[in-house]
């Protein structure tokens, strides 16, 4: 699976993008978001917080109980600020 | 999606010419405000957006116009980049025969688009930068659009 970072997920992650097995006992998107908050440090910085963290898979919008495949592309970011 | 500047007039006479069921055309803009403490830092901003998502996001928002009012056109403008108080940041149009729906459409659309739109503002301040928090007036202004829908 793909992972994509925006806005200050992306700064405080140290980076933007990453490929990435789906990891084992991980089926949904919030057990996602904990998994990489245990990484390292600045995973943790970025991640540790769930309830500002907004997802997509596949370029659509997602709740945290979205189920997660093999190929997706998944992307972590703040609450939208565009208009 | 663009990062260049676009002329609303331009933009809104295009959308609207050669079509002569059109009576009514509402049109919102957004553009960057001078948001104080802009003397050392000048105030721009920069927007951040996901491509590929983003034009999928607005697309969605225009069918859903489409879908709820009696639109002979509609049109959604957005830049990215880094932007100076006083530049446009978003053009949204909708044309219909009546105004009514011209306005509600162009409400819509604006709407949708601040709670939906993966668009992301980084503000240059005396302080440094910072990222824009969402509001949650927003998503009130957002959510009443889906109540209203459930009444149709």
């Amino acid at each position: 699976m793909k992972l994509i970072y925006f806005a200050w997920v992306r700064e405080k992650a140290g980076k933007s993008n990453e490929e990435m097995p789906l990891p084992e006992g991980v089926k949904t998107v919030g057990e996602l978001i904990d998994w990489l908050a245990g990484q390292d440090d600045k995973m943790a910085a970025a991640f540790s917080d769930p309830s500002v963290i907004r997802a997509a898979v596949n370029q659509e919008h997602v709740p945290m109980d979205h189920e997660l495949g093999e190929n997706d592309e998944i992307a972590f970011f703040p609450p939208v600020t565009g208009g | 999606m663009q990062a260049e500047d676009f002329d609303m007039g331009l933009e809104i006479s295009r959308l609207t010419r050669g079509d002569t069921a059109i009576g009514g055309v509402c049109a919102f803009a957004g553009l960057v405000r001078d948001f104080g403490g802009s003397a050392a830092s000048g105030g721009a901003m920069t927007l951040e957006h996901y491509p590929g998502m983003t034009e999928k996001a607005l697309a969605e928002i225009e069918a859903q116009a489409q879908a709820r009012w009696p639109l002979q056109e509609s049109l959604i403008i957005h830049r990215y980049g880094r932007l100076e108080p006083g530049d446009n940041i978003v053009l949204v149009v909708a044309a219909s025969a009546h105004r009514e729906a011209a306005f509600e459409a162009c409400h819509f659309l604006i709407d949708w688009l601040k709670t939906k739109a993966p668009f992301w503002k980084l503000e240059e301040t005396a302080d440094g930068a910072h990222w824009v928090e969402a509001k949650s007036s927003d998503d009130v202004a957002a959510d009443k659009w889906s109540r209203l829908k459930g009444k149709e």
